[in-house]
């Protein structure tokens, strides 16, 4: 019964490996305070879209690959990830119905969240603690929210992934 | 129509889980690094993503390659030459001076491991963490690739492999804060270890004290003590030294030799895996030079007796 409603999965694994590239494409020594947890931000988009299909196990096995690929301890964004994709999930009713850059502000706690939590783990392994410009990304995530919620949508709506 | 229940476990239940897992996975792989081959398998998923990154690099380099002027080929063909040329003349001497600094060990009684078993592997142009110092190469597993194993560029030591999958695997370079390689001062045989940074250009050396023999400009080598480098790398220059009085040891800052953060093609090593091949090349010659030096220290050795 499920089986014939479900539609488009390919879409969705497409804008999470197209995310997965964007995160380890070889930037400059600026990349680490402009580049956007673009798995994050993808992963967000899609718990608020699709809750239904999109949710706490997603997110803990795209963090996984995103752990293998930046070489961070297996585990690390798997876990900061799937907490976002929860605490998503728990909101998600309320915040579909915010405007564009209202979502924004609470992206960018998401996006937060989700460094916060990959912080504590590096710091707990005994590692330094990074400099200011450690939360940066999380910012350019936010402001990058309403174009990419506005693509998506659309590619959403194109392809009929429901 | 749509649910508006989703099915199956709840997502905290689900959340739970994950995070349990999560915990357990991170607890196994910080502390025992029982999941080299869980990694090695999972590393085969992201592999593909690893070539998409690639591929615009790969493209851009075949073009260069393939549209290059004929004129630019050969000068750099002549360029390449003269610079083998020069090399090999460097390499006659050292050759020579190989075997007999063998000998002489030999006498002495203490083994001496050169010639190590050397393969060229390539970076992969993908950014990792940024707050962790390491890269990714082309080679893995099926190269022989092992944790653990030393990285060189042209210039000095690199670092040294910590996962291996089939076909990449990941290094940590000598500046990342959780590396530590043991070094001594080429000019004087002073040992002690040098500590990553995190910066990429700086290397520490926290363990001298104040009233040691080392000085700015001094070349630190691989000492071999850890077993893990092979001996007499370059590692690293000292630029600094701070001695103040009031603390037991010096503040020695030292910058690496290597290209770390501009070398595309880097060399891991074999220590004391002897290439037979390259040595080989002039057998005749060698040998010869090996049974005049031979003559000599025996000589020497004769006479010392003698004369006890």
């Amino acid at each position: 019964m499920i089986t014939g409603r479900r539609h488009g999965s390919g879409i969705i694994i497409f804008t999470f490996l197209a995310a997965l590239t964007l995160t380890v494409v070889p930037l400059p020594e600026w990349g680490r305070i402009v580049r956007p947890d673009w798995v994050g931000l993808v992963l967000i988009y899609w718990c608020l879209a699709l809750p239904d299909r999109v949710g706490v196990t997603t997110g803990w096995f795209t963090g996984l690959l995103v752990d293998l690929l930046t070489g961070t301890l297996l585990g690390q964004h798997a876990m900061a990830l799937a907490v976002v994709a929860w605490v998503t999930l728990k909101f998600h009713q309320r915040i579909r119905l915010f405007p564009v850059w209202q979502q924004a502000l609470i992206i960018l706690v998401l996006l937060v969240l989700h460094q916060l939590l990959s912080l504590w783990v590096t710091r707990f392994i005994g590692r330094p603690g990074p400099a200011w410009y450690y939360w940066t990304p999380s910012l350019f995530g936010a402001l990058l929210w309403p174009p990419i919620y506005m693509i998506l949508r659309s590619m959403r709506r194109g392809f009929s992934v429901n | 129509m749509k649910l508006i229940f989703a099915q199956g476990p709840s997502i905290t239940a689900r959340l739970i889980v994950c995070m349990s897992l999560s915990i357990a996975l991170m607890t196994m792989d910080h502390r025992q690094n029982h999941l080299e081959s869980l990694r090695a398998g999972l590393s085969l998923l992201v592999y593909p993503i690893q070539m998409a990154v690639e591929l615009p690099d790969t493209v851009s380099g075949w073009f260069r390659e393939s549209l290059a002027s004929r004129r630019q080929l050969q000068e750099e063909n002549a360029g390449l030459r003269t610079q083998l040329l020069m090399l090999k003349a460097q390499r006659q001497k050292l050759e020579a001076l190989e075997i007999e600094n063998i000998r002489l060990r030999e006498l002495l009684d203490s083994s001496f491991e050169v010639g190590e078993k050397i393969l060229v592997a390539e970076l992969l142009s993908v950014n990792l963490d940024p707050y962790k110092h390491q890269i990714v190469i082309n080679k893995g597993d099926l190269d022989r690739i092992y944790p653990g194993q030393p990285l060189l560029d042209a210039d000095g030591v690199m670092g040294q492999v910590v996962h291996v999958g089939p076909y990449t695997s990941t290094a940590v370079l000598i500046t990342d804060t959780s590396h530590a390689i043991p070094v001594q001062v080429n000019r004087n045989g002073l040992r002690t270890i040098a500590l990553g940074s995190g910066t990429i250009n700086r290397l520490e050396l926290p363990y001298l004290p104040n009233n040691s023999d080392i000085r700015a400009g001094d070349l630190l080598i691989t000492s071999g003590l850890g077993g893990r480098f092979p001996q007499g790398y370059p590692v690293a220059r000292v630029t600094a030294i701070q001695q103040d009085p009031g603390k037991t040891f010096a503040q020695v800052v030292a910058t690496p030799m290597a290209k770390l953060d501009r070398s595309r093609e880097v060399l891991l090593v074999w220590p004391g895996d002897f290439d037979i091949t390259v040595p080989a090349a002039t057998p005749t010659a060698n040998q010869q030079a090996g049974a005049d030096i031979q003559i000599v220290p025996e000589d020497a050795a004769g006479t010392d007796e003698a004369s006890e």
